[in-house]
This record gives C-alpha cells, structure tokens and sequence, in this order.
C-alpha cells in the first residue's frame, strides 16, 4: 500500500528547476487552491498513461511556475495569452494534451479576447480557470472575480458596483457558446468537494485525450496570503461566500453526443507542393517571340478610369504577356479606398532592362478609360508619348499637340460584342497592334491561362481582335 | 521558363511554404492582407493550418506556440498590428523562438493611412518590445525577393532560434513581377529543444522568465552573443555602380528601386553615383558601409519616414563624411526628379 502515498509520476520528483535550497516544496502557501489542483491533474496524467503527451502551459500569476513541478512539456507564456498559445500548440500536434492553465486575472481580465475565442473555435484542449477572487502574486488587487464590498489593495474600501461593475461570472459566459463541450465551476473548500473537482479534471482531461474536445473548468480556490485568513478558514470563506457568488455546478455538457474532432492535417509530398501551390510556369513559345527578341522596348503605362472598368486587369493581362515575351515587367496598383468605387489606376513598365523604379510618373502611354482620368494624367504623359482613351465615354479631345492620340470607342465596341465589360482587352488588342508590343498569336493563345474567368476566355479573345482591327482600319 | 507573375504579399506565402512553413496565424489590415489571403488558401492545401486570429496580439501568441511546438510558423501585418505584436515577439525573442514576422509598412502615426511608407524602421529593427533585445531584418525590394526572404528568413530564424522579420512597404506587397520559384526543401531542421508532445521532449522547457538577477543577466548576455555572431555573419546588401562613386544614395524597400533609375539617369548625366541597399537591417551593413564612406564625398539617404534609417547610418560613419536625408512621409513617394534635383543641390553645396 506503500504506492497511495507515493508522489505522481507527471510531478518531478526533486523540483530541480526552483531555485535556492529547496528543491522538495512547492513554492504555493499552505491553503492555496494551486497545489491541490496541480495535485489532481498530475494524477490523471498518470492513471490516464498520458504524462508524455502532455504540454503544460504556464501563465503568468503565481502558477506561473507550474513548470517546476509537472514533468511534462513546459511553455511557459505573456499574461492572458495561454488559450492562443494552446491553440498554436494543439495544431501542431493533434495528438498532445494540451493543459492551459489561468488565473482570474488571466483568463478573466487582460485574456478575455484568448479565451473567448480559443472556446469558441472550440479547440482541442483543456483550460482550467483558477479563480480565487484576487491578484495574488502581484501582492493582492483586486481581479474581475472579486466580490462587492471585497476589499484588496486596488478597492481598498472595498469593490463596489459603481466603481469597478459585478464580479465576472466566466464558466456562464463560456457555456453560451456553441463549440465548448464541458464546462463546469468547481471548487477546493472542503474533501468533498476537492473529490469532485478530482472526477471533473478527470472528465475534462478525458474529453480531450478521447475526442479532442474543449472543455473548460473553473475551480474556486483560497489566497489565504492575500485574504490574510488562516488556510482553514479561507477554504472556509470559499465554501460560504465565494460559492455563494459563483454558482457550482455543470453549465454545459453535450460531451455524450460530442464526436471526435478530427484535428489531423493533409499530407502532401514536396513532389505535389508546387501544384498544390498553383505554381504555373507560363508557356513560352520561343518561335513565335522570336521577332521581339531584338525589340528595343522601354513602355511606362498609365492604365487609369472607374473601379469596375477593368482597369487592374487590363495591366495584369498587359503585363502577363508581357513576361511570356520575355520582357522585364512590373505592375503596380493605386490600392486602397480607390478600388472601392471612384477612379482607380495601375502603372506598368515593360522593358528588355532590368527595371528599377516600378512607379510611372511621365508614361510613355495613357491608356484613360473616363473623363477623370485624362483631365488627371494628360499632362503628364511625355512629349511624343501615346494617349490612347475611350472617346465612348470621354466626352473630349486630349489638349495636347506632342504625343499621338487614338481615340477607340472600346465601351461601344464591347456592347456591340455583348459585354460592355471587354472594353479593357479591346484596349489592349489596339495597343498591341498600335505599337507591335507582341505577338497577337502569343497573346490569344495565352489568354486562357492569364484569365481568372475561364468562361469569358473567347469574348475577350474577340475584343482583342476587334481591337486590333480598329486600328488596323485606322492605320488604313 | 518556371516563372508566374503574382504579388509581393502572395509570393511571400509560397515562399514560406516552400521552406517548411505549416502554420500561418494572423489578423487582416490593409496592406498586408493579400498575405492571409494567401496563406487561407494554401495553408490547409499543403497540410498546414490557417487561423484568423480574434487579435494581433493572439496571433502572435498563436505562433509562440507553433514555435515552441517546433512548426516553421509565420505571421503578417502593417504598422498598427505590429504594435500590437510587440508584447509577444518580446517572449519569443526572451524564450529565443524561431518565427517570421512580415510587416506591410503604411502610413502612421495612429491610424494614418494605407499608403506605404517606411515609418515601422525603429519599431522592428530595434526590437520594438520591452526588453534587450533585437530581431533579424530583412528588407526585400522585390516579388522575387518576397519570395527568396520569406524561405531564407526561416532558415535564419532556426539557425539563430530568433524572430526574422521581412520589413517592407505597401508597393513592394501590392505590386506584381515575375517570380522564379524555387523547388521545396527537403525538410525542416530538427529541433530538440521544442515541445512535441514526446518523452523525449517532456523536459523541455519554453520560457522567457528568469527571476534570479544573475541568471537573467547571464539570458541577456547570451542574447547578446547571439547578435554579435549574427552582426558578424549575416550583413547583407547590394551595391549598384558604386565602384567610382563619389556620391552614394542609400535606401531600402521601393526606394532602393527607385534609387537604381536615379543612379542610371544621374550615370547618364556624368555624376558618379552609386547606390547602397541594405538588404539586411539588423544586422545593420556596417561594412559595406564604411567602405564606401573611405571613397565617397556624402552619403544621402532617402527615405518614407521621419529619418530613421539615417540615424543608424551617422552612428556608423561618425561625422566621417556628411550623411544627407531626404525623406517623405504620409503615404508619399519621393519621386526620381526629387531625388535627382536633390543630388544635384548637394553636390553644389559640397
């Protein structure tokens, strides 16, 4: 019978990790509600065979040495943070049981948000909420938990309602979610009651060995330092006040029809990872290109009109094919409130050098798409540079006399194809043939790689042909 | 040709991935949101995982738990998220926790706005939390170095078992280049100190607290050999035509882009002028820096912030030669004529 007296195997046996000359104590008062919980974890740990597996998280407060006693992974975390830091672990290793572990003004104060949200994904772990109505380690102010007329060193006349509002109640907070599957106050008064807080840890920790489930169990416990009581008469004071205030009791438990959680992770080859990462090399047909191979090209485009107009996209698609020529080519958006309505504009610059500013500034083309964006860029276009806008829905002629000017109806042309919203690559099929940026074979063919709609692939084919044809006839 | 035009901020998830990275937490702000974007859609397809974290502050507490768990993990955000991240990359540098942090810079202080700018350079490169300590930084000015420092900032951070950030602004994540991509590694490094839920990892322990003063002065010291091994070894930057400079421009991020079209005109032109990047921030380039400085007349620095790139910069030549400023802020960028006008007012000067 020598084993009952014998110290749990999750709890190391010399607690080598706390300094000075005592290595066989813990560093909790005699009354304190850590010990005897730590006490009951440890043992399930070990009837459950899972002390391995285990990782422990120590919070900030007085168990924030919880790693000197439990032999078990330690991570030892920032105040209020343990329910995040629970869920970065659990992910990474579904099979773990993870223990995070909080006090009052952890969990309840400055770890709302954590605990809130880390119960309300439901993630697969245990938290157990030791509240015991004050900051014990800072030296005795006052927590969420603390009772009216309570007084500690931050109300000192005592917590009042007007002042600092009621005293938290977390496990009813946390039972309104859907995703916690167990939740129940406990508490540490008396041997009764510290034998059922044993079957609750118990329960809980099994929940989440058996079906990765968060439980959450809160355990009302004595501070007789902080209380300046006696430790019987503080387990006292936790039976007839605390609880008075803090109900005990199961608040929720649907862990009968709960199933498990199935937390394990896709397995994919590095084989696979560049086609699970949608990595696509862009054909390259070196024949085809061969004419541009030589072309001096240094184009800094303005691509400007409303949101909606396709403005963005007429410079990726540019831009795109631009690469599959083998130019050097960027494109930058104006980003933000602009793409939210109002106008919105894209520089790119196409060159065979490497390029280093990716702003345009003086381009070398407008491409202006509505009347707000000549009157903005027409004066900045460079002397002998190209104006190319959409004379269906700008309603004048560019001013200046030194730079080419084409005016393409693109808006009409596109209703005319049936989808006013092809005016973009009817743009882009006039410049390329304007200019001879590239080849039209190259840049219809790639078309369906380039475009995120695949079943507007055809139309936009047709615009860009029809685009070319506009200027063809121009040219004429 | 293996090459796809994409983002700055989506070319910074595949790259992360490609290096081993399963595990992305973070919180969404504009510019940097691409990057969740990202890491929502190919996380869980490459068997990683994705949260959307209720906070900055739980994201970066999210990934000092997949760092202690051993999980190559990254995490993104602009300038007031990163505030807010500040608390946990202290524990993770106290707790000495690999992990790669990319911050979008906007436009500050407050609110601000979303335009890019340099402004974040004190808070990340000199640690940013409490404490004494200091992150690696790196500073991409390109979709293909989004890519390239997203993998090499978690072989840093393992190697070191230290915080990487990728420090850049709002155009280098919102702009689109061709990218190469690089195949996967093989795999991650193994790491004995992490906590996997092991018997043979169920005496490790992750902590920052160290309450005896000579112990934690003892942490602090080690830290402290840590970056001066890292200061010794990891300075990186890039020179453009500074071979004959008389005048260097340093800048880094968009600047540096612009700076090199600044260089070729101001060549053109007959001046002889180089560029400096600091690819690395921390470790700070200070040898390729005092070099240039033995050979060149003034150094001038252009900047997106109220001059804190500069600050560095002067403690490091010492009044050797001038060190000039030119800056913007709020969301402005200093255009290729601002700067070459500056040049040329400088050199009329000196």
């Amino acid at each position: 019978m020598n084993t009952i007296l014998k110290k749990s195997d999750s709890f190391y046996d010399v607690y080598e990790r706390r300094p000075g000359a005592d290595k066989l104590t813990t560093t909790y008062c005699p009354g304190c509600g850590h010990g005897v919980l730590h006490k009951l974890i440890a043992e399930a740990l070990d009837d459950f065979g899972v002390r391995e597996k285990t990782i422990f998280i120590s919070p900030v407060g007085c168990s924030v040495f919880a790693y000197y006693y439990f032999h078990t992974g330690n991570v030892q975390v920032a105040h209020g943070r343990a329910p995040a830091v629970a869920t970065g672990i659990k992910r990474a290793h579904p099979h773990s049981v993870v223990i995070s572990y909080q006090g009052d003004g952890d969990l309840a104060a400055i770890g709302t948000a954590e605990i809130m949200h880390a119960a309300n994904r439901g993630e697969g772990i245990t938290v157990f909420f030791v509240n015991n109505a004050i900051y014990g380690m800072t030296g005795g102010q006052m927590a969420p938990t603390t009772l009216i007329g309570q007084k500690t060193m931050t109300s000192p006349r005592g917590r009042t309602v007007n002042n600092e509002g009621f005293p938290i109640c977390m496990s009813e907070i946390i039972a309104t979610l859907k995703a916690p599957v167990f939740v129940e106050r406990v508490m540490i008064g008396d041997t009764k009651s510290t034998m059922h807080a044993r079957q609750t840890v118990r329960k809980a920790l099994k929940l989440q060995i058996e079906k990765n489930a968060f439980t959450f169990i809160e355990v009302l416990a004595a501070c007789p330092s902080n209380m300046k009581m006696t430790p019987s008469r503080s387990r006292q004071w936790v039976k007839e006040v605390l609880a008075d205030y803090f109900p005990l009791g199961v608040k929720k438990d649907v862990s009968g029809e709960f199933e498990r959680k199935d937390l394990s992770r896709m397995v994919v080859k590095n084989s696979e990872l560049h086609d699970a990462l949608n990595i696509e090399t862009a054909k390259v047909d070196s024949e085809k290109i061969a004419p541009y191979r030589e072309k001096i090209i240094n184009e800094e485009i303005k691509i400007a009109g409303f949101g909606g107009q396709g403005v963005l996209s007429l410079g990726t698609v540019l831009s795109e094919m631009s690469m599959r020529h083998n130019y050097e080519v960027s494109w930058l958006p104006s980003y933000g409130p602009e793409m939210r309505g109002g106008t919105a504009n894209c520089s790119v610059k196409i060159s065979k050098k490497k390029i280093g500013s990716p702003l345009v500034a003086n381009p070398t083309i407008l491409i202006a798409m509505n009347r707000p964006s000549l009157d903005k860029f027409e004066h900045d276009v460079i002397s002998g540079g190209l104006i190319i806008y959409d004379d269906s829905l700008i309603d004048r002629k560019p001013t200046r006399d030194d730079v080419d000017v084409i005016a393409i109806p693109a808006t009409k042309i596109a209703d005319e194809l049936g989808n006013t919203k092809a005016a973009n690559m009817i743009i882009v099929g006039a410049l390329i043939e304007y200019k001879n940026l590239m080849s039209q074979e190259v840049v219809l063919e790639s078309l369906g790689d380039v475009l995120k709609r695949k079943n507007l692939v055809e139309l936009n084919q047709k615009a860009i042909l029809r685009g070319a044809e506009f200027i063809k006839n121009l040219k004429k | 040709m293996a090459k796809q035009f994409l983002k700055g901020n989506e070319a910074v998830v595949k790259g992360a991935i490609l290096a081993g990275c399963r595990a992305y937490y973070g919180y969404p702000i504009t510019p940097a949101s691409e990057i969740a974007h990202a890491a929502a859609m190919y996380m869980p397809l490459t068997g990683g995982t994705f949260v959307q974290a209720e906070s900055e502050v739980a994201a970066i507490n999210m990934v000092y738990g997949a760092a202690s768990a051993g999980e190559r993990v990254l995490t993104a955000s602009s300038g007031p998220g990163i505030s807010l991240k500040q608390e946990g990359v202290s524990y993770c540098a106290g707790s000495e926790l690999p992990c790669v942090i990319v911050d979008i810079v906007r436009g500050g202080p407050g609110l601000g706005n979303i335009a890019p700018e340099q402004s974040d350079y004190n808070q990340v490169v000199k640690g940013g939390g409490h404490g004494n300590y200091k992150v690696i930084v790196l500073a991409p000015n390109s979709v293909q170095e989004m890519c390239d420092f997203g993998m090499l900032a978690f072989d840093l951070a393992d190697k070191y078992r230290t915080p990487v950030y990728v420090l850049t602004d709002g155009f280098i994540g919102q702009m689109m280049e061709p990218v190469e991509f690089p195949e996967p590694i093989e795999k991650i490094p193994e790491k004995s100190w992490v906590v996997k839920g092991t018997d043979e990892t169920s005496d490790n322990l992750i902590t920052s607290i160290e309450l005896d003063p000579d112990d934690l002065e003892r942490h602090n010291q080690k830290l402290q050999q840590k970056y001066a091994i890292i200061e010794e070894q990891e300075q990186r930057a890039e020179e453009y035509r500074t071979d004959d400079a008389e005048i260097i421009l340093i800048g880094y991020g968009i600047v540096s882009r612009i700076l090199q079209t600044v260089v070729d005109k101001l060549r053109e032109e007959g001046v002889k002028v180089g560029m400096l990047r600091p690819i690395t921030l921390f470790p700070f380039p200070t040898k390729s820096m005092t070099k240039l400085a033995k050979s060149a007349k003034f150094f001038l620095t252009v900047e997106m912030s109220n001059g804190q790139l500069v600050d560095d910069i002067r403690l490091i030549i010492e009044g050797k030669i001038p060190v000039y400023l030119y800056n913007r802020m709020g969301g402005n960028v200093p255009s290729i004529k601002e700067i070459h006008d500056e040049v040329m007012k400088l050199m009329r000067l000196s």
